[in-house]
C-alpha cells in the first residue's frame, strides 16, 4: 500500500540545475537532515556491509570481524537440504494467493461497502473491519490458540462433536491444515484495511458516469462492471506490482507467531524470514539462515527493480523512482 | 431501476454484517474463556458462554500485577518515546527534501530510496546494535531499531509538504526574515497536522505492537514489554510464578492456567481496544492518506 504514496513526487524533484548551489545559504536545511541520515547510515547502510559474514564461519569467540572466510560455502549447504526449496516455495506461493485472492475481496468489501447508504452504519462498518489490523500478531495467535488449541481450544471441543468428530484434531502437530489456517488469518486481519483504500479510490469516481449510465438503463449491477471495475484496473494493477516486488518478503508475526514456532508445521509454514529469524535465535543454523537473508535481501532487491519498471513503463506517476 | 439498486444495498449491508461480526467474534471467545473456571475449560474447552463463570485468572493476575504493569510500563514509554523522536526525525529530514532549494536534493533521497530497495537483513542488523552499540538488554533496544521504520513514511511526508504547502508561503516567511526552522515550526507545521497525525499513530501503532525486537534483543524480564510477556506466558505459563512469586509451588498448584493465558491476551488486547472507538476516525483518514498518493 504505501509505495502508492510516495510515488509521484518523486519525479517532479530534481530540475533546479541550473540554480547555483548554495551550500552556505541553504546549510540550515541540510543541518536538519544530519539526525535522519545518520540514522539511515547505522540502520541500514552499515548492516548493508554486514552481508560479507554470510562468506564466513561465524565464530563468537573469535569475533565477526575474525572468522574465518569460507566463501560459499554456507550458500552450499543451504541450497543442498531441502530447506532452501521449502521456505521460497512457502514465501512465494502465501504471497501469491494473498495477492490474488486478497485483492479480489479487498476490492469487493470496498464496492460492498460503496452500496451502504446509512452513513452511521458505513462508519461502523468501516472501522470494525479495520479493527483487525491493529491489534498485533502475538495477540492474535493467542485468538487462534483459543479456537485450535488441541485439548482446550473452541473448534475441537464444540464445533467437530457437531459433525460428529470427537477425537479432535491435533492442529499444531498437522502440517497439512496451515495453508488455509494461515490464509484464514491473513485475510481476517489485512482485508478490512486494504479495502478502505479501494474505497476512497470508489468515492473518487465522478457521480456523473453513474448518471448518464442509469439515463441508459444500466442497473446497479451493469454500473459495477461497466464503470466501477474499469475505473479501478490501474490502482489494482499498481498494487499488485508493489506487492510482487515484495514477494519475496513474507509476514513475519503471521508466520512466527501464529503457528507458535511449532517445528511440525516447518513443511507450510516456515518462509524466508521466520527461518532467518530461528538461525539468529539459536533454534536454527545461524551460517545457513545468514546465507538464506542475503539470498532473500539479493533476489527482493532485483524484484523491486522489475516490478518498478513495469510499474513505470505502465504509469510513470505511480513509479517508486 | 430503484428496486435493484435497494436490493444490492440490503445484500451489502448483510455481507457487512457478517464480515463485521467475523471480525468481532474471537474476541468474544477470548473475553469469554478468560472468565470461565478453570476446571470447566478441562472439561468443555474454551466456549463463547462460560459453562461455570469465574473471575479466578483476573484475581491471580491482580495479585502478581506488578510485572504485568512493569511491561506496560516499558510499552507506553517506548511507545511515546519512539513515536515522538521518529516524528521528528522524519520530519526534519522530508522537509528540506520538499525543497527545491536544498542542495543535493536528488542524492539524499537516494539514499532514502535505496534502504527501501536493499536491506542487509536480521543478522546483520542484530550485530550491528549488539556488538557496535551494545544495545543488548537495553530499553534502547526497542526503540532505535523502529524509529524511521521505513522510507516510504518520509517520502509520504515530503509528498505532502510539496503539495499542500505553497512555495509562496515559504518565500513571504523567509523575507519576513523568519529562519528556516521558524517557517518550518510556525508556517509549515501548522497545516500538515494531517500527515503528522497518520505518521506518528502508525509509529505509535508499530510501537505498541512490536514483540520482535524484545524478542531478538531483550533476555531481561524487568525490560519485557507486554507483547513480550504475552510472547513468554504462551511459551511458559510458569514464567510469572518462577519469576516473580516467592512461594511458587503452592502458586503454582493454584494456577488457573488456561484461563491466565486467555485473560492475559485480553489486558494485552484492551488497552487499543478501549481507545479504538476514540481514534478509529483517524486511523481510517490515516490509511487514506498513506494510500492515496499525496
Amino acid at each position: 500500500m504505501e509505495p502508492a504514496a510516495s510515488a509521484a513526487a518523486i519525479q517532479t524533484a530534481p530540475k533546479v540545475k541550473k540554480k547555483k548551489i548554495n551550500i552556505r545559504k541553504h546549510a540550515p536545511l541540510l543541518i536538519m537532515m544530519i539526525p535522519g541520515l545518520l540514522y539511515l547510515f547505522f540502520n541500514n547502510y552499515l548492516p548493508m556491509l554486514g552481508i560479507v559474514i554470510a562468506f564466513k564461519d561465524i565464530n563468537f569467540a573469535k569475533g565477526i570481524l575474525h572468522s574465518d572466510w569460507i566463501g560459499f560455502d554456507n550458500f552450499e549447504y543451504l541450497f543442498k537440504t531441502s530447506d532452501a526449496f521449502i521456505i521460497t516455495r512457502n514465501t512465494i506461493l502465501y504471497n501469491l494467493f494473498f495477492i490474488v485472492v486478497g485483492t479480489v475481496l479487498a476490492l469487493g468489501t470496498a464496492i460492498l461497502l460503496n452500496e451502504v447508504k446509512n452513513k452511521v452504519m458505513l462508519k461502523s462498518f468501516q472501522a470494525i473491519i479495520t479493527m483487525p489490523h491493529l491489534i498485533s500478531m502475538v495477540i492474535v495467535s493467542y485468538l487462534v490458540y483459543a479456537l485450535l488449541s488441541a485439548e482446550t481450544g473452541f473448534i475441537n471441543n464444540t464445533v467437530l462433536p457437531w459433525f460428529g468428530i470427537e477425537d479432535g484434531i491435533m492442529w499444531y502437530s498437522e502440517a497439512k491444515y496451515w495453508p488455509v489456517i494461515l490464509s484464514l488469518v491473513h485475510f481476517w486481519k489485512s482485508v478490512g484495511y486494504s479495502s478502505i483504500v479501494f474505497f476512497a479510490a470508489l468515492l473518487g469516481i465522478d457521480e456523473e458516469y453513474y448518471e448518464a449510465a442509469r439515463l441508459d438503463g444500466a442497473n446497479r449491477w451493469k454500473q459495477i462492471t461497466n464503470i466501477t471495475l474499469p475505473i479501478m484496473i490501474p490502482i489494482i494493477i499498481l498494487m499488485t506490482m508493489l506487492s510482487i516486488g515484495r514477494i519475496f518478503y513474507s509476514d513475519f508475526g503471521l508466520f512466527y507467531q501464529v503457528p507458535m514456532a511449532s517445528g511440525a508445521l516447518f513443511e507450510t509454514t516456515e518462509t524466508i524470514d521466520t527461518y532467518v529469524f530461528k538461525g539468529l535465535m539459536g533454534s536454527g543454523d545461524l551460517g545457513m539462515s545468514t546465507a538464506a537473508g542475503v539470498y532473500q535481501s539479493i533476489v527482493g532487491f532485483f524484484l523491486v527493480i522489475l516490478a518498478n519498471y513495469t510499474v513505470r513503463r505502465y504509469s510513470k506517476d505511480n513509479a517508486l523512482f | 431501476m430503484k428496486s435493484d439498486g435497494r436490493f444490492l444495498g440490503l445484500l451489502s449491508t448483510i455481507i457487512m454484517l457478517l464480515f463485521a461480526a467475523a471480525c468481532i467474534i474471537p474476541f468474544i471467545l477470548l473475553i469469554s474463556a478468560s472468565l470461565t473456571d478453570q476446571n470447566a475449560i478441562v472439561a468443555h474447552g474454551y466456549s463463547f458462554i462460560p459453562q461455570k463463570f469465574s473471575t479466578d485468572a483476573y484475581v491471580y493476575l491482580f495479585d502478581r500485577g506488578s510485572d504485568i504493569l512493569r511491561a506496560y510500563g516499558v510499552t507506553v514509554f517506548v511507545t511515546v518515546f519512539g513515536t515522538v523522536v521518529g516524528v521528528i526525525i522524519t520530519t526534519l529530514i522530508a522537509y528540506p527534501l520538499s525543497r527545491s532549494e536544498t542542495p543535493y536534493r536528488g542524492l539524499f533521497i537516494f539514499i532514502i530510496l535505496f534502504t527501501m530497495l536493499f536491506n542487509g537483513g536480521l543478522v546483520p542488523s542484530y550485530l550491528v546494535y549488539t556488538q557496535l552499540f551494545d544495545l543488548k538488554n537495553t530499553i534502547w533496544a526497542l526503540i532505535v531499531p523502529g524509529i524511521l521504520t521505513n522510507g516510504y513514511y518520509m517520502m509520504m511526508m515530503r509528498t505532502f509538504f510539496q503539495s499542500t504547502v505553497p512555495p509562496a508561503l515559504i518565500e513571504s516567511a523567509q523575507l519576513d526574515g523568519a529562519s528556516e526552522y521558524r517557517t518550518l515550526w510556525s508556517i509549515v507545521l501548522p497545516i500538515s497536522k494531517p500527515i503528522l497525525a497518520a505518521i506518528g499513530m502508525f509509529t505509535a501503532i508499530y510501537y505498541w505492537n512490536d514483540w520482535q525486537n524484545g524478542m531478538v534483543y531483550i533476555t531481561k524480564p524487568e525490560l519485557f514489554s507486554i507483547q513480550n510477556l504475552l510472547n513468554r506466558i504462551m511459551q511458559d505459563i510458569q514464567f510469572i510464578t518462577t519469576n516473580l512469586s516467592s512461594n511458587s509451588s503452592q502458586a503454582m498448584a493454584q494456577m488457573p492456567s488456561d484461563s491466565v493465558k486467555m485473560a492475559m491476551a485480553v489486558i494485552g488486547a484492551l488497552p487499543i481496544l478501549i481507545a479504538y472507538p476514540f481514534f478509529q476516525k483517524y486511523f481510517i483518514k490515516g490509511i487514506v492518506i498513506g494510500a492515496v498518493k499525496g
